[in-house]
């Protein structure tokens, strides 16, 4: 019987996650013109399901004041009280408002998941690009680099590196994105490998462009539906690196609210049979698949552009 | 031409409708078409790139490709009927009864497997015979298709053997279970002259020895009539005419179809001699040059003057690409150098000057790969005024539309336009555009109307020989198809494995007495007479005894 009720919940959820998707859409469509509005007529429920969760954590995390009920750092009651009004979540290990840390989580794990994914798209793609279109010794060179940073595991990696520079929100960017920049620079490196051969790019060399309208005007615009596509899968990577290495103690430092760290600070409630730590743990799941869901159309999409 | 009075029916298509899908929609690709085909018969298939010549054959086995639909019609394959059967049943008929063989061997072989293997597939799977009896069979084949060999080159894989090889074991191959009919899907057209001929006359007599019909595809007037009993005209869909070979060639009576028949009149008239002492806008001189140790180039010398055009002729590999790539400065040569009005040009274009480099412009064979699919034809066109002339704004603009009316694109129709949203024909157009928007005085056309269709390849060649005239142009025009050069060129040089064999005015080529070479080259043109190919196979065996 209990069976049967787990499998009755998890049907009503998926059916609630597609109508929610299913009415996204239609509105998306309602409200755009153009090209957007065309994208959307093909997206699949699944895709229009995670880009509005995506925007969801994006509205949460700009307007965290505005929604959140307390202060971030802000200790409002009791310890580990119950999910009872005004603390619809409770309160955390040192009576800080549950929901408010979670909002305010959204902004910051959030927020330094995207810069990071960012920095190591701009200097993995950047140098990836380069290699491929300079090729010989520069290729050479980067290439044999990168394989050396990517035989060495990247979490004990980044907690060596995080331990001998400290564990700033900065240094953590700059580890990340260094150490996630040489996946982004393969892909950038084979994806652009196979246009620097196309007789336009010949055309633009003998035409006498410089390095730098070649990589951004004649190969990026080419290999920009691969790489769109990865950043989103990469963004996945990083928020989860960031918050284990939260919940390992080296990465975002309390009191800053963040999602990883929540787990670990609430997580002796489990034992009590309390659902409260699995709440950070269920919003980066949540944003996980979300972001699949729309990398896995994006991917979609860019291989049947290809063709 | 063989007797098909008494021969029965073997496929009847009656008014064959076929859609393709694209952005959600059905939109007809054949619209009523009616095939009949007899046994033993060769129905020669024509028409232009999307004319739905390869559609219809492909309907005549009960396939569509996918995203394609038989909308309407009968389909009647020896009192079998396609539209009706099952899947299993027509599984049962391709490759045992109805056999095809694709354009390009070397893209359908698979590269992993012995051809003698791919060969035995069909007859094992359909239970017409054994593999060993299936294996001997595919000599016998071999031999018969005239292959190199025939023992030893089943047991090798695709990529160790020629195109026109390949193309005869695909052949041999579709012969396998001696089927009732073929559909050959412009088997020749990737091939070069010299073995298209070995290629049609193997097609030719194996169709002939096991009485088999076909259907033949190809845009190819001169081929397909050496090789059909009779000829289908296709355009857009839509049968324009058909008639048996003889009397199409005759006397064609649609319009269209005589458009078609005389697309090859262009000629471009006979230009004065070049005064002595004019210096050649380029000369090659004496270069030798090629990629590791081997040399593809030997020691080449040619001219090339002002408002003249050089066709550079010869087959796939004989180095012709190659000249221009050292000319433009890609590979820099090992010996020799190239001169542009008398001065000597830096042999690696890095180091030439922004000067240089805009007087020398490229026109590429694929237009598809030759421009940026990503920006639109007003960057496409106008960077080279903007980069070489500093036209900016208003200005740029007006040049933009300036070159678009040159090349006879509407400007306010086409200026945002992208690539894809261009047809094979406008695209080659741009890339003329890209190169005359640097305003230069010599202009290399690789291959450009190879992979057009002949009606278009006719504009393209037109629009360049105005374009010349109009601007003083010197082309250097690489090609394989000597009608091409009648049409274009002043002056012919022959290239056979990286040397010239033979180079002078057109007109003097054209004459005998030839090198060799160029007496195969030449005699290898197919021409529109239908007993043309028996007629030279007959000559050349006489030579050869």
């Amino acid at each position: 019987m209990s069976l049967l009720i787990t499998l009755f919940w998890i049907a009503v959820v998926v059916a609630g996650a597609l109508a929610l998707g299913w009415v996204f859409r239609t509105a998306v469509i309602a409200l755009s013109r153009g090209n957007l509005r065309k994208a959307m007529r093909t997206a699949p429920l699944t895709a229009a399901f995670g880009m509005f969760i995506i925007l969801l954590y994006i509205l949460v995390a700009v307007f965290a004041p505005v929604i959140a009920p307390f202060a971030e750092r802000e200790v409002v009651g009791g310890q580990f009280l119950p999910w009872e009004a005004p603390h619809i979540f409770g309160t955390d290990n040192l009576g800080r408002d549950m929901f408010t840390r979670l909002v305010y989580g959204a902004r910051n794990t959030v927020g330094i998941a995207f810069m990071t994914t960012a920095l190591a798209f701009f200097i993995g793609s950047i140098l990836g690009l380069l290699a491929a279109t300079v090729g010989g010794w520069l290729d050479q060179i980067l290439s044999r680099v990168v394989d050396i940073l990517m035989a060495i595991p990247s979490l004990i990696f980044s907690l060596l590196l995080l331990t001998i520079f400290g564990t700033s929100v900065i240094t953590l960017i700059l580890v990340i994105a260094v150490i996630d920049s040489t996946r982004v620079f393969r892909l950038a490196r084979s994806v652009a490998q196979n246009i620097v051969v196309m007789d336009y790019i010949e055309a633009a060399k003998l035409r006498g462009e410089g390095l730098w309208r070649l990589i951004t005007r004649e190969i990026l615009p080419n290999a920009m539906a691969p790489l769109v596509a990865e950043f989103g899968l990469r963004f996945c990577f990083v928020f989860l690196a960031i918050s284990a290495l939260s919940f390992l103690g080296v990465g975002i430092q309390p009191p800053t609210a963040d999602w990883g760290s929540m787990v670990r600070e609430n997580a002796a409630l489990i034992t009590f049979g309390d659902v409260t730590p699995l709440l950070p743990a269920g919003a980066i799941a949540l944003l996980t698949v979300a972001v699949n869901f729309v990398v896995d159309w994006m991917l979609h999409r860019a291989s049947g552009l290809k063709e | 031409m063989k007797d098909m009075k008494e021969k029965p029916v073997l496929l009847t298509m009656r008014n064959i409708q076929i859609e393709g899908r694209s952005d959600e929609t059905w939109s007809p690709i054949i619209k009523g078409v009616d095939l009949t085909l007899n046994k033993g018969e060769v129905l020669g298939l024509i028409g232009e790139s999307g004319a739905g010549k390869s559609t219809l054959g492909l309907a005549a086995m009960g396939f569509t490709r996918d995203g394609c639909r038989i909308s309407g019609g009968t389909i009647d394959f020896d009192g079998i009927d396609l539209m009706k059967a099952s899947e299993a049943t027509k599984r049962g008929l391709r490759g045992k009864r109805i056999a095809y063989v694709a354009q390009s061997a070397a893209a359908s072989f698979n590269p992993a497997h012995k051809l003698i293997d791919q060969y035995s597939e069909a007859p094992v799977q359909h239970g017409v015979m054994g593999r060993g009896e299936a294996e001997h069979d595919a000599v016998e084949l071999y031999r018969r298709m005239q292959l190199p060999d025939p023992d030893e080159i089943g047991f090798r894989y695709p990529h160790q053997v020629s195109g026109g090889q390949l193309q005869r074991a695909m052949t041999a191959m579709a012969m396998a279970c001696r089927p009732d009919l073929i559909i050959f899907d412009e088997p020749t057209t990737a091939l070069d002259v010299t073995t298209q001929i070995e290629v049609l006359s193997a097609i030719r007599d194996i169709v002939a020895q096991f009485d088999t019909a076909a259907i033949y595809i190809t845009h190819d007037l001169a081929v397909v009539a050496q090789m059909a009993d009779k000829i289908k005209v296709l355009l857009r869909g839509d049968e324009v005419e058909e008639a048996d070979t003889r009397t199409m060639l005759a006397s064609p009576k649609e319009a269209y179809t005589k458009t078609l028949w005389a697309v090859r009149s262009h000629a471009r008239a006979t230009q004065p001699p070049v005064e002595k002492g004019t210096v050649p806008v380029v000369s090659v001189k004496g270069v030798t040059a090629g990629y590791g140790q081997v040399d593809i180039l030997k020691n080449i010398n040619f001219d090339i003057h002002k408002r003249r055009t050089v066709a550079v002729v010869g087959e796939s590999g004989s180095g012709k690409s190659t000249a221009a790539r050292v000319i433009t400065g890609l590979l820099p040569p090992r010996q020799g150098q190239v001169l542009f009005n008398g001065q000597a040009l830096p042999a690696d274009y890095r180091q030439r000057t922004r000067e240089q480099l805009r007087q020398a412009q490229m026109i590429y064979q694929m237009a598809d790969t030759a421009l940026n699919p990503k920006l639109r034809l007003r960057e496409l066109i106008g960077r080279p005024a903007q980069m070489y002339l500093g036209l900016q704004g208003k200005a740029l603009t007006e040049r933009i539309r300036d070159l678009l009316n040159l090349i006879e694109l509407e400007p306010d129709k086409f200026i945002d336009r992208l690539p894809s949203e261009l047809s094979g024909g406008q695209k080659q157009r741009v890339g003329i555009a890209r190169a005359l928007a640097a305003e230069p005085q010599f202009i290399i056309c690789d291959e450009v109307t190879s992979a057009l269709d002949q009606l278009v390849a006719e504009g393209i060649l037109k629009l360049l020989d105005r374009l010349q005239t109009e601007f003083d142009l010197a082309y250097m025009f690489i090609t394989h198809d000597l009608a091409t050069v009648r049409a274009i060129a002043d002056e012919v040089v022959v290239m056979q494995r990286g040397r010239v064999v033979e180079q002078g005015p057109k007109d003097e080529m054209f004459q005998p007495p030839h090198d060799p070479y160029t007496e195969l080259l030449l005699s290898s043109v197919p021409e529109m007479d239908p007993d043309w190919l028996t007629k030279l196979l007959k000559e050349r065996a006489e030579k050869a005894s």
